[in-house]
C-alpha cells in the first residue's frame, strides 16, 4: 500500500501528525483540517492504519468498539487515546461480552492487544472470543473497497413484475461493506489461526504480583502500579507513542482491563466505605495520560455497583472519557415487566467526551435497551407500544381511527 | 460571547477570583471562553490544564479565534499539561521538584511545588519585553486534584497562596473550575466548593436542566456577583440565563425564550 510506505519515509515532516521521534506533540488527536494539499498525505497516513477512520465531526481518529450499534451511539466509534468505561451489570454477563467484542474487533483488524485481568488468564479470555460474521457475498477485503466492480448478477428480465426490476437489490443480511465495525456470532468461537496470528500481551495479576516494585510506594495499590508499568513498557517498547522511529507501520494498541476496582486487584473500595479512595482515581489519571500520548484506546469494565463510596463513582466518571452503564434485567423485577419483554437489559450512555470541540454527538433518545440474540447484540430505542397492552393488536391510525386486528 | 452585560473591563478593579462550577453538565465551555478571552485581551496566562491535552484546547481555541501554539511560543501562555506531565513524573524520578510531585508521594501534604510553578510562571519580567497586561491563572479543574490524593484543605491552601501572589501582589485574576457533585456525598468536594464560593467575586454556575436532557437548551447558567471582602447589606446580584452550545460559540437567552420554543 503506497499510503503505508509514506509512513516510514515521510514521518515527522508535518508537525501535526503523530510524528515518530518528536516528543513535543506526540498526541493521537489529529485535526483533519481543510488545509493545503500537504494535509492530504497526512490524512492518508491516518486512514492507513487498519481498522480506524476519522470522525466526521472533528477529525478524531476512531476505532470500533466491536459493536456497530454502540459505535453509532458514541458518535462513530471510540476515539483513539480515550478510555471507555463500562459500568458492569450485576452478574457481569453482558459487560464481559462487550469486552470480548472489543478484543475480537482488535484481532480482526490486526491491532495489538493488551489484556489485563485479575480473574482469568488472558490466554483463556482470548480462546473464548466470538467468531466474526463474514458474509460470503462481501468478502472482507482490507486493501480496497471492492464493492464497486462486483459483477452484475445475471439480469433475469422480469416479465410480469417488470416495475420491480428498477428497484435496487435487497441486501441479504447484516452486511458491513466498509472495514470498520464487524458483527460477531456469540455462539461460535474465533478460529484458532486468527488468534495465533494476532499479537497480544497479557497481564494476569496473580502471576505478576510477586515481583518487586521499582517505584516508590505512593498511594496506588500494588496491582495498579504493576499494571501501569506493564502498559507503559509495552507502549514504549513497541513504539505506540512514536518513540521508535523505525516502525514502518503504525498500529493501534487496544487495552482491555477487566473488573478494575474489584477486590481481586487488591483494591478495597468494593469492600469498605473508607477504603483507599485515591488509588483507582490516580490510576485512571495516569492511564489517561499514557493513552493521550500514544496510539491506543482502552476499554475498562468496572463493577461500579459494588463500590461502597458513591463519591468515587462520580470521580471515576469525571476522569473517564466515555462512560456506558449496563443494567441487565436478570433477577430484577423488571424481568416480568411487559414493557421490557423483548429485551435483556438497558444501556445508559452516561458520558460522551467533547473532544476538540465545544459540542458532541449525542442521540436524542436516552432510553436504550439491548438484547442478545444468538448472533447479534442489538441496541434499540425503547418505546412504548400500544399493542403490548392487549392481546389483540390495536392500531391507531394517523387520523385517530382505531383498528382492531385479531 | 458578549454574554454578558457584565462589566468586562480589565481596567476596572482586578484581583478577582472567578469560580466556575458545573453540576450535572459539562462546564468546560466556560473554561474555553475565559482562555480565549484573556489571550485576546493580551494578558499573560498561566493555564494549569489537568483534564485534557494541549491539542484539545488548541483546536477549540482556534474555533474561538486564538492560537495557543503562537501564544505559548511568544511567552504569553504558560501551559502545564497535566496528563502528559503526570506520565513523566510517575514513571521517572525527577531531578528537581516537579509541579505534579504529589503523584509520586504516598501522603503529599500540600501543593507547594505547583504553587511555585505558578509563581514562577507569572513572575513579572523585565521591561525589555512587550508588557502583557495583568497576569491570569486558569485552572481546569480543581476537583481532579482531589481525585489525585490531595485533601480539600490542601487545595484551598493552594488557591489561597495563589490569590496572595496573583491577585494581591500582582493584581491579576484567577479563574478555576470545580465540579459540583450534587447528591453524591463527596464531602471533600463540597468543602472545596463551599470554601471557594465564599472567597470568589464572581460565580458562574452551569447546571443541567432540572427536567433532563433537551436538544435545544443545553443548560442553565447562573451568574452571581459577590463582594467577599466587605460585608454588605445589599444582596448580591444574580442573573440566570439558559444556553445552547454551538460549534463556535454559545448562545444565551432568557429562561424560556429559547428560539426552539418561540
Amino acid at each position: 500500500m503506497a499510503a503505508v510506505a509514506t509512513c516510514g519515509t515521510g514521518a515527522g515532516s508535518t508537525g501535526s501528525v503523530v510524528a515518530a521521534g518528536s516528543k513535543n506533540h506526540v498526541t493521537s488527536f489529529q485535526r483533519r483540517g481543510p488545509r493545503a494539499s500537504g494535509s492530504d498525505s497526512s490524512y492518508s497516513r491516518l486512514v492507513s492504519i487498519a481498522g480506524t477512520r476519522p470522525s466526521v465531526r472533528n477529525g478524531q481518529l476512531l476505532v470500533s468498539t466491536g459493536l456497530p450499534a454502540l459505535d453509532q451511539l458514541l458518535g462513530g466509534g471510540l476515539a483513539v487515546g480515550t478510555v471507555l468505561l463500562i459500568e458492569e451489570d450485576k452478574y457481569n454477563i453482558y459487560s464481559s461480552l462487550l469486552f470480548k467484542y472489543f478484543l475480537a474487533e482488535g484481532i480482526i483488524n490486526g491491532h495489538t492487544l493488551l489484556v489485563a485481568s485479575a480473574k482469568e488468564d488472558p490466554a483463556d479470555i482470548l480462546q473464548e472470543l466470538p467468531a466474526p460474521l463474514l458474509d460470503d457475498n462481501f468478502k472482507k477485503d482490507f486493501d480496497e473497497e471492492a464493492c464497486n466492480h462486483k459483477t452484475a448478477e445475471s439480469n433475469i428480465k422480469m416479465k410480469i413484475a417488470w416495475r420491480y426490476q428498477l428497484l435496487p437489490k435487497m441486501e441479504a443480511g447484516p452486511v458491513s461493506s466498509s472495514r470498520f465495525g464487524h458483527y460477531y456470532d456469540a455462539s461460535k468461537k474465533m478460529p484458532q489461526e486468527l488468534i495465533e496470528a494476532s499479537k497480544w500481551h497479557g497481564f494476569f495479576f496473580p502471576e505478576k504480583s510477586s515481583s518487586t516494585l521499582n517505584i516508590e510506594p505512593c498511594s496506588l495499590t500494588h496491582g495498579y502500579i504493576k499494571l501501569l508499568q506493564f502498559i507503559q513498557n509495552i507502549i514504549y517498547e513497541e513504539g505506540f507513542d512514536g518513540s521508535n522511529p523505525q516502525k514502518k507501520q503504525k498500529n493501534i494498541l487496544r487495552i482491555g482491563i477487566q473488573n478494575l476496582g474489584s477486590p481481586l486487584w487488591g483494591d478495597d473500595i468494593c469492600c469498605t466505605e473508607n477504603g483507599n479512595s485515591h488509588s483507582l482515581t490516580k490510576f485512571l489519571y495516569v492511564l489517561r495520560g499514557l493513552l493521550r500520548t500514544s496510539l491506543s484506546a482502552c476499554m475498562i469494565t468496572m463493577p461500579t455497583h459494588l463500590i461502597q463510596n458513591k463519591a468515587i463513582i462520580s470521580r471515576v466518571t469525571n476522569l473517564s472519557d466515555t462512560v456506558v452503564g449496563l443494567e441487565s434485567f436478570i433477577g430484577s423485577e423488571r424481568e416480568t415487566n411487559p414493557l421490557y419483554k423483548d429485551y435483556h437489559g438497558l444501556i445508559h450512555i452516561r458520558q460522551i467526551p467533547r473532544l476538540n470541540n465545544l459540542i458532541y454527538d449525542v442521540s436524542d433518545v436516552k432510553d436504550l435497551a439491548f438484547k442478545l440474540k444468538r448472533k447479534l447484540f442489538t441496541i434499540e430505542f425503547l418505546h412504548t407500544n400500544t399493542d403490548r397492552v392487549n392481546t389483540e393488536k390495536t392500531f391507531i391510525t394517523s387520523d385517530f381511527r382505531v383498528i382492531h386486528v385479531f | 460571547d458578549q454574554l454578558l452585560n457584565r462589566p468586562r473591563s480589565l481596567s476596572g478593579p482586578s484581583g478577582k477570583l472567578t469560580l466556575l462550577c458545573d453540576a450535572n453538565t459539562d462546564g468546560s465551555f466556560l473554561v474555553h471562553h475565559f482562555l480565549s478571552f484573556y489571550l485576546k485581551a493580551n494578558c499573560k496566562v498561566c493555564f494549569v490544564a489537568l483534564i485534557q491535552s494541549f491539542s484539545h484546547y488548541n483546536i477549540v481555541g482556534q474555533k474561538l479565534g486564538v492560537s495557543l501554539t503562537v501564544a505559548r511560543e511568544c511567552g504569553q501562555l504558560v501551559f502545564l499539561e497535566g496528563l502528559k506531565s503526570s506520565v513523566d513524573v510517575f514513571f521517572r524520578a525527577q531531578a528537581e521538584p516537579h509541579p505534579l510531585q504529589f503523584l509520586r508521594e504516598a501522603n503529599a501534604e500540600n501543593l507547594q511545588p505547583l504553587y511555585e510553578f505558578v509563581r514562577e510562571a507569572l513572575k513579572p519580567v523585565d521591561d525589555g519585553e512587550a508588557a502583557w497586561r495583568c497576569p491570569v491563572l486558569l485552572v481546569d479543574d480543581l476537583s481532579v486534584l482531589l481525585s489525585l490524593g490531595m485533601g480539600a484543605v490542601a487545595v484551598l491552601d493552594f488557591i489561597h497562596y495563589c490569590r496572595a501572589t496573583v491577585c494581591w501582589e500582582r493584581k491579576g485574576n484567577i479563574v478555576a473550575l470545580v465540579h459540583d457533585s450534587g447528591d453524591t456525598e463527596d464531602e471533600e468536594n463540597n468543602i472545596l466548593l463551599n470554601g471557594l464560593s465564599h472567597q470568589s467575586h464572581l460565580i458562574l454556575r452551569a447546571e443541567g436542566l432540572a427536567t433532563g436532557f433537551c436538544r435545544d437548551v443545553h443548560g442553565q447558567l447562573r451568574i452571581l456577583w459577590r463582594t467577599p471582602s466587605q460585608p454588605t447589606t445589599q444582596r448580591d446580584q444574580s442573573l440566570t440565563y439558559q444556553y445552547k452550545i454551538q460549534d463556535k460559540s454559545v448562545s444565551f437567552f432568557a429562561k424560556g425564550m429559547s428560539p426552539a420554543v418561540l
